[in-house]
């Protein structure tokens, strides 16, 4: 009954939209402006119906109903019950009803809480999430049912991929569906602005809060899955250029850009065109993204089934939507006016300067993604790896954090080139002094991009505080704070991954019980080998006593075999110093009664993701300072008035 | 400057800046087009010292050999055509065995050894690298077959 009911609810949900759109259509176009009060009923019932779809979802793997396709499937009655509930998006099915169920309550969400925008944008924004979400319930209810029956319904599932069973799994997928769909909102509201022709400071204004939270979202889901892969995969690598991670970045990258140019949009009334066509890209990279990972076109944990037709439903959509986007903002950019124009030596400039970079950047893991694809579509077999992204994204990123340092100490429309010098002495001391420090401590140790990372990162680090210099610091205003918090994150978050790479000490042996090992001034005991087992697996770990001249820590690094389905993984053991981390992980056995140990000293590499969640926190602090504002303002026009 | 100007100048620029990374990406894509090697690629294009490269094929059965550390394995890479020795420091992944097909990153070095400083297998039956995808191989006659 459960499926049934939730099939139900996808099907309402699929109408409603159809009727949202048509409202929103008739209402604008066909002058019955009485229609349009019906929309927002309409979106707020969709967002219902979609979040009761997925709640029934994951009733049904909570309970392992076999007798559904998809429990059986990706399930199993052995399994926790916390992979059980985070089990029901780990397949392409549940994955997609998720990012449906996000866009609905998104829309929802639009709805009921938007006042900033005109009725007609407001309502034309509406419609237009209506026509999105569409293609993605066809795309469900045609192509990938998650609520098909199977009879007779087998006796038990085959199980979640292991790799998949990992706390993680309960909170990366849902964060980075938030982030990604929350573009989709961006990009309603860009087709919105273009057809009731209102492009200007103050549609950025209402755009603005949504961007902010997307853009959190995705920096969470991606600081999240990064630090997955790193301690699961056991590589000991935090980011490997797979073409999955690139599905993540680039639309992080054109929410980024995007984040900046509505701030030039919303504050000085430029950049209008672009602003428009960044929201266009930003849910563009999105789909790119849903298409490559969730195409099977890839292979890695994330592509969940090799079906060529969703594949190829999931890319009709993608022109429709992309195409038609660009249809409209050819067809209307011309009736856009010119923003307000600025001088060379200005933020403007800057932010511009920002835009440019982190579409190149964009451009080129975009290009480096596709190619093998393009080029296997002509027979020839191709990989892209690492080298290509570090030697031509690398040195960019770092052109992008220098001019990070300068762009908030220069000034709006207008400023002396000499005094924003002066503004950045210090931190241009500090560089010198910086280089210098690495120089001596560290030569012939580090390569040249770890070396101008690091500097670069201090530098920047400093910087990143010059906006609070001479300021009330209680009386700065929030969204102030926000910015500086953002980018100190970028500048500790590229420390760690200077550190990372320069300074990291690997040591790999064949070790017997009893043995002792010294790597990086630490000492790992190995004590003993042991069998374990968990609630669906069995394993073996080695118990390691770890010190560095303190009371020694037990560090468990275990090798798992799980049975359904058959796979084993290996579980590496972390231990978390102010300065760095321990990695441990456990091999096989080899003749002589040893055991593989692969053993590294990662300096400072926490901050990789320290650095993630300042720039997520310092994206939260900027939206509830600015919706903050937004309201007090309300409150005292409505005191005054009263 | 005049916003219609200025307008026209900004477009330009940023026309330049995608053109400029397409042209960056195009002539590193060419390096990186030789990415990938299978055995027979290496004899006959030559691949010099020291560059990183993948290399993709079979492990021919009864190659397999671990050194006295525990920890480094030798191995020769087949592609039916040419065989390549190749030699790895590390924890294999687990379904990393003779008659299996391995993509291995890293470099050759000086004496045409190619030393690889990490291990792509087969994950399980689900996940494969891709460039193994068409490659089979004759358990009998140690033949394999490429289907491109």
């Amino acid at each position: 009954m459960i499926a049934e009911f939730g099939l139900a609810a996808l099907w309402l949900a699929a109408a409603l939209a159809l009727l949202q759109l048509f409202l929103a259509c008739v209402g604008l176009k066909g002058g019955k402006a009485e229609l349009l009060d019906a929309v927002r009923p309409a979106a707020v019932g969709q967002g219902l119906l979609t979040a009761a779809a997925f709640a029934a979802l994951i009733s049904l793997f909570l309970r392992s109903d076999m007798s559904v396709l998809l429990v059986a499937m990706n399930s199993h009655s052995a399994k926790p019950w916390l992979y059980k509930f985070a089990g029901s998006w780990g397949n392409h099915e549940g994955s997609m009803l998720l990012w449906v169920t996000v866009m609905g309550v998104a829309g929802a969400a639009v709805a009921m809480f938007e006042r900033a925008l005109r009725r007609d944008t407001h309502m034309a924004t509406l419609g237009a999430q209506a026509a999105i979400s569409l293609g993605f319930y066809a795309f469900l209810l045609f192509s990938s049912n998650p609520f098909a029956r199977i009879d007779p319904p087998p006796p038990d599932g085959q199980g979640l991929n292991p790799l998949l069973q990992d706390p993680g799994l309960a909170f990366h997928p849902p964060t980075l569906y938030l982030g990604y769909v929350g573009l989709s909102v961006a990009f309603s509201f860009a087709v919105g602005a273009l057809l009731t022709r209102t492009v200007d400071a103050a549609f950025a204004r209402a755009m603005r809060p949504w961007v902010l939270a997307a853009w959190v979202l995705l920096t969470l889901g991606i600081t999240a899955g990064s630090y997955w892969a790193y301690y699961e995969l056991g590589w000991g690598g935090w980011w490997f250029w797979d073409p999955v991670e690139n599905a993540s970045l680039m639309p992080w990258l054109a929410a980024t850009a995007l984040l900046h140019s509505v701030t030039v949009l919303a504050t000085r009334d430029g950049l209008r065109a672009w602003t428009i066509m960044l929201a266009v890209v930003a849910f563009s990279m999105s789909m790119v993204g849903t298409f490559l990972v969730r195409s099977g076109i890839l292979t890695s944990v994330h592509a969940f089934a090799v079906d060529p037709e969703r594949g190829s439903f999931i890319l009709v959509l993608l022109a429709i939507y992309i195409g038609g986007a660009l249809a409209l903002f050819g067809w209307r950019i011309g009736s856009v006016r010119e923003g307000a124009p600025f001088e060379l030596v200005s933020r403007e400039t800057l932010l511009v300067v920002n835009n440019l970079l982190l579409s190149v950047i964009l451009g080129i893991v975009l290009i480096g993604t596709l190619y093998p694809l393009m080029t296997e579509a002509f027979g020839h077999k191709v990989s892209v790896g690492a080298p290509y992204f570090d030697r031509i994204a690398g040195p960019i990123a770092l052109a992008l954090m220098v001019a990070m340092a300068a762009g908030p100490v220069t000034r709006w429309r207008r400023d002396r080139a000499g005094a924003v010098a002066k503004r950045l002495s210090v931190p241009a001391a500090v560089a010198l002094l910086a280089a210098a420090a690495i120089g001596i401590f560290a030569w012939g140790r580090i390569g040249l991009l770890p070396y101008l990372g690091l500097t670069i990162a201090i530098a920047v680090g400093v910087a990143s505080l010059a906006p609070l210099w001479k300021r009330k610091l209680l009386r700065t205003p929030l969204f102030t704070w926000g910015m500086v918090i953002a980018h100190l994150g970028c500048a500790v978050s590229l420390g760690g991954m200077a550190c990372d790479s320069a300074f990291t000490v690997e040591k790999l042996v064949a070790a017997r019980p009893g043995e002792t090992i010294r790597t990086a001034g630490w000492t790992l005991r190995f004590v003993q080998i042991r069998p374990v087992a968990g609630d669906n697996w069995t394993g073996i770990q080695a118990d390691m006593a770890v010190d560095r001249g303190g009371a020694p820590v037990l560090m468990r690094p275990q090798s798992r075999f799980f049975t359904s389905p058959p796979t084993t993984t290996s579980e590496a053991a972390l231990l978390t110093r102010w300065n760095g981390q321990l990695y441990v992980v456990l091999g096989e056995e080899v003749e002589g009664g040893r055991w593989q140990l692969r053993i590294w000293w990662k300096p400072f590499v926490t901050l990789i993701w320290l650095g993630g969640a300042l720039i997520a926190l310092g994206g939260a602090l900027a939206l509830v300072g600015r919706e903050r504002r937004g309201w007090l303002m309300k409150w005292r026009a409505r005191t005054v008035a009263a | 400057m005049k916003a219609k100007h200025q307008r026209l100048v900004l477009a330009l620029v940023a026309l330049a800046a995608i053109i400029g990374a397409g042209l960056l990406a195009a002539s590193a894509l060419k390096d990186e087009a030789a990415y990938f090697y299978a055995p027979a690629d290496v004899k006959t294009k030559g691949v010099e010292p020291g560059r990183a490269i993948r290399l993709g094929g079979m492990v021919v059965k009864g190659s397999l050999r671990r050194a006295a550390d525990g920890v480094t394995i030798r191995f020769n890479v087949t592609d039916g055509k040419a065989t390549v020795p190749a030699t790895f420091s590390g924890i294999a992944p687990d379904l990393f065995k003779e008659g299996s097909g391995v993509v291995a990153e890293g470099a050759f070095d000086r004496q045409g050894i190619f030393v690889a400083t990490n291990l792509l297998a087969k994950h399980d039956e689900r996940y494969m690298p891709r460039e193994l995808e068409g490659m089979q191989y004759n358990e009998a006659t140690h033949e394999m077959k490429v289907e491109k």
